[in-house]
């Protein structure tokens, strides 16, 4: 709950892509803790299948993630998201 | 075992805090890495030993050799290893070494101290895991899958230059982009003007 809530100050706070993306891992995490400690808490399996589901969801979302962030490096040369605020087209 | 949960879950706001708060990358990294193997102990203490090892192996291996890869990458230049070397100074590991130092000092106590007690009372063997895995949540890896190879696909067409070239150039810093796109660009595979012709082949509409 405490890292949930870290992560999502981390992630309003920052204007840094890559450290958007951590704080997006540290709330993945957050969620992945909670599934384990309630499947710890009843017994069943359950709770570390969905956490490796979990695994599997940050794997992928940090892979577009960093391919983003090389992306609006290449084209704006900064990793300010507030750089890439603009819509056109 | 209640204190070393407590010990091990403080470990994790103290270390997240001080990620969320660091100016530089690097160091952020560094908390986020003692962020991860903090909770893989409470994963394990919890009796979740085959989810620790995920944590371990996936998160605090694959994930962070990724980022770190990209923030080595984002600072390609002459003056990249003087900036590292600036980045690594000795008084920037006290801090993660004496955060992991508890850490690692949890786990021999642990091992050392109580090796005939079980690890929890309520511990799951990976070998339950496995058969709740592919037994009735067996739909849910095969979508595991098939989001795995959607972002592969996803991340290679992001990461091309192709889709770069095709696009119509940025508008704030035209000069300098393109200055940046010559430095960013392989030797050896293709000048820029195949980089063009490339991106003029594809159908239109596309992105």
């Amino acid at each position: 709950m405490i890292l949930f809530a870290l992560g999502t100050i981390g992630l309003l706070v920052r204007r840094d892509l890559i450290f958007i993306l951590m704080s997006i891992e540290v709330m993945l995490n957050a969620a992945g803790l909670a599934f384990v400690a309630a499947g710890a808490r009843w017994g069943q399996p359950d709770g570390q299948v969905m956490f490796i589901f979990i695994l599997a969801t940050a794997a992928a979302e940090v892979s577009i993630g960093l391919a983003l962030v090389l992306r609006l490096h290449r084209q704006y040369k900064s990793l300010d998201v507030d750089a890439a605020s603009e819509m056109r087209g | 075992m209640n204190s070393v949960f407590y010990l091990s879950a403080a470990v994790a706001i103290v270390s997240t805090v001080l990620m969320i708060t660091r100016l530089n990358a690097v160091h952020a990294l560094l908390y986020l890495i003692l962020s991860l193997l903090s909770i893989a102990v409470i994963f394990f203490i919890s009796g979740a030993p085959f989810a620790a090892g995920l944590e371990l192996i996936i998160y605090a291996g694959a994930i962070m050799v990724l980022f770190i890869f990209v923030v080595m990458l984002l600072n390609l230049g002459d003056r990249a290893t003087a900036q590292e070397r600036s980045w690594l100074k000795p008084s920037m590991w006290v801090g993660p070494a004496t955060l992991a130092s508890i850490l690692a000092v949890e786990v021999a106590y642990f091992l050392l101290h109580e090796p005939a007690q079980s690890l929890a009372p309520g511990e799951i063997a990976p070998k339950a895991v496995g058969v709740a895995l592919f037994g009735p949540y067996v739909i849910g890896v095969e979508l595991a899958s098939m989001l795995l190879t959607a972002a592969l696909v996803g991340a290679y067409h992001l990461g091309s230059r192709h889709v770069e070239k095709s696009e119509p150039r940025n508008l704030r810093q035209p000069a300098n982009s393109e200055a940046h796109h010559v430095d960013f660009a392989k030797p050896g595979i293709a000048s820029s003007d195949d980089f063009v012709r490339v991106g003029n082949d594809r159908p239109a509409g596309a992105p």
